[in-house]
């Protein structure tokens, strides 16, 4: 008997760290499934949280008691188990609204864009702009204006003509609406109500919103008029490797060869190109909330490819809400919309003070010849012999 | 300065031409929320 005793001592003894293991495996076992307090914990402290114990705890109707049976009135599906169910969306819900987010009662998912929204976007968003402004003031005392180095000839040479110059400035105006709105809306409720008051903010924030959607369609027309224009123009080739490994003239001495658009004006116009219009399809989509669907279906394409594990993130996020659709849409409108402005600072600095007779260009089109041929020595030429060539046909 | 002149008058145009063809054509985010013809009273 002592010997049978003695073996029960020694299983107990060896089950019991098997057990404290099983409870580590599961660590809600002693709240019976429900959350513990260090979920409460880590989602207090902004930490992530494993919430699939409870997410498909949402009640089972079809498996209900009798409603003659003890209880049986409760029906199979508690009252938290239905607020899970409309928390983590799948719950059958029916509206009498037919829009297209009206079936999502609440959005579990909106509070990290709210928060990214509130905080790093607008942090790192004044940073790029400040920096990139801050940079070009450096680069202005360091380098000071870029001057025609030769001796003015005093003719000049058409560089743009009336119809590209209206399309750049099309553009450029409604890109300067577009980007004094969209910070006003971006920097609203964090910078200007603690600044300006409610009813101030109202009122402008109402008049931003007007101009920002409708001038965005200018923004829009005028982006296909200059690509029309100067696509042709802008066609990568070798003459642009030289130009950059000479950083446009900075490195060395003289100017480097361009055409009608050396290196670096092509960088600028394929960033507005390519960014442009990825702020205008967002902004479509934005304008038309729910209409056009497209994040969930890329992030489950990048899923599919395999992308997001090949630079070691975990699968994205699918199927998105239409609610997330739409942060998603915004982030990305105001990120890239951020980095073309910063590039834009750039574009407007060497037009403007950074550079001498670059203005005239988009002004009155014509330009100093001896400008033309420091700057754009190829283009030059080719003008020349277009002319010459004219000449003699004539 | 013609041309930047004709741009402003162009941006102006067609901004407020947008907003009335918009308008005139019941094409707006409140339509899709706010009007009777989405909300369903029988089901």
């Amino acid at each position: 008997m002592l010997r049978f005793f003695a073996v029960f001592v020694l299983v107990c003894g060896l089950l019991t760290p098997a057990l404290a293991q099983e409870s580590v495996v599961n660590p809600r076992a002693e709240t019976g499934g429900a959350q513990t307090l260090d979920d409460i914990m880590r989602r207090q402290s902004q930490q992530k949280v494993d919430d699939e114990f409870r997410r498909s705890e949402t009640g089972d109707p079809e498996a209900a008691a009798p409603i003659t049976a003890p209880l049986g009135t409760r029906g199979g599906q508690s009252i938290s188990d239905m607020w899970r169910g409309l928390r983590y969306d799948t719950a059958d819900v029916s509206t009498q609204s037919r829009g297209p987010a009206s079936t999502t009662l609440i959005q579990d998912g909106g509070m990290w864009w709210l928060k990214f929204r509130e905080g790093p976007l607008l942090i790192y968003g004044a940073a790029l702009l400040g920096g990139t402004l801050l940079l070009l003031a450096l680069f202005y005392l360091i380098r000071g204006r870029i001057r025609i180095q030769g001796e003015k000839t005093g003719r000049t040479i058409t560089r743009f003509s009336g119809l590209e110059r209206f399309g750049h400035w099309l553009l450029a105006s409604s890109f300067i609406i577009l980007g004094l709105t969209g910070l006003i809306s971006l920097f609203g409720r964090k910078v200007l109500i603690p600044a300006f008051g409610h009813d101030a903010f109202s009122t402008l924030a109402i008049a931003t919103k007007w101009l920002h959607n409708n001038v965005s369609w200018a923004f829009m027309i005028a982006l296909v008029i200059i690509f029309l224009f100067w696509v042709a123009h802008n066609i990568p080739n070798r003459t642009d490797l030289v130009w950059l490994s000479k950083g446009g003239g900075i490195i060395g001495s003289g100017h480097p060869p361009a055409e009608k658009f050396n290196a670096g004006q092509k960088i600028i116009f394929w960033s507005v190109i390519i960014l442009g219009t990825s702020i205008s399809v967002s902004g479509l989509s934005l304008l038309f909330p729910f209409e056009f669907n497209m994040f969930g279906a890329t992030f489950a394409k990048l899923n599919d490819w395999g992308i997001t594990g090949l630079v070691g993130l975990e699968p994205l996020h699918y199927p998105l809400t239409p609610q997330e659709e739409m942060q998603y849409a915004q982030l990305w409108h105001a990120i890239v919309s951020l980095v073309l402005t910063a590039i834009i600072f750039a574009h407007i600095y060497i037009g403007s003070v950074g550079m001498e007779g670059a203005f005239e260009a988009m002004g009155t089109g014509e330009v100093e010849e001896q400008w033309a041929r420091e700057h754009h020595s190829l283009w030059v030429e080719e003008v020349q012999e277009a002319e010459v060539h004219q000449s003699k046909e004539a | 300065m013609k041309a930047f002149l004709l741009a402003l008058v162009a941006l102006a145009a067609i901004t407020v031409g947008v907003n009335l063809i918009l308008v005139a054509i019941d094409f707006s985010a409140k339509e899709a929320w706010a009007s009777t013809g989405n909300v369903r009273l029988d089901d």
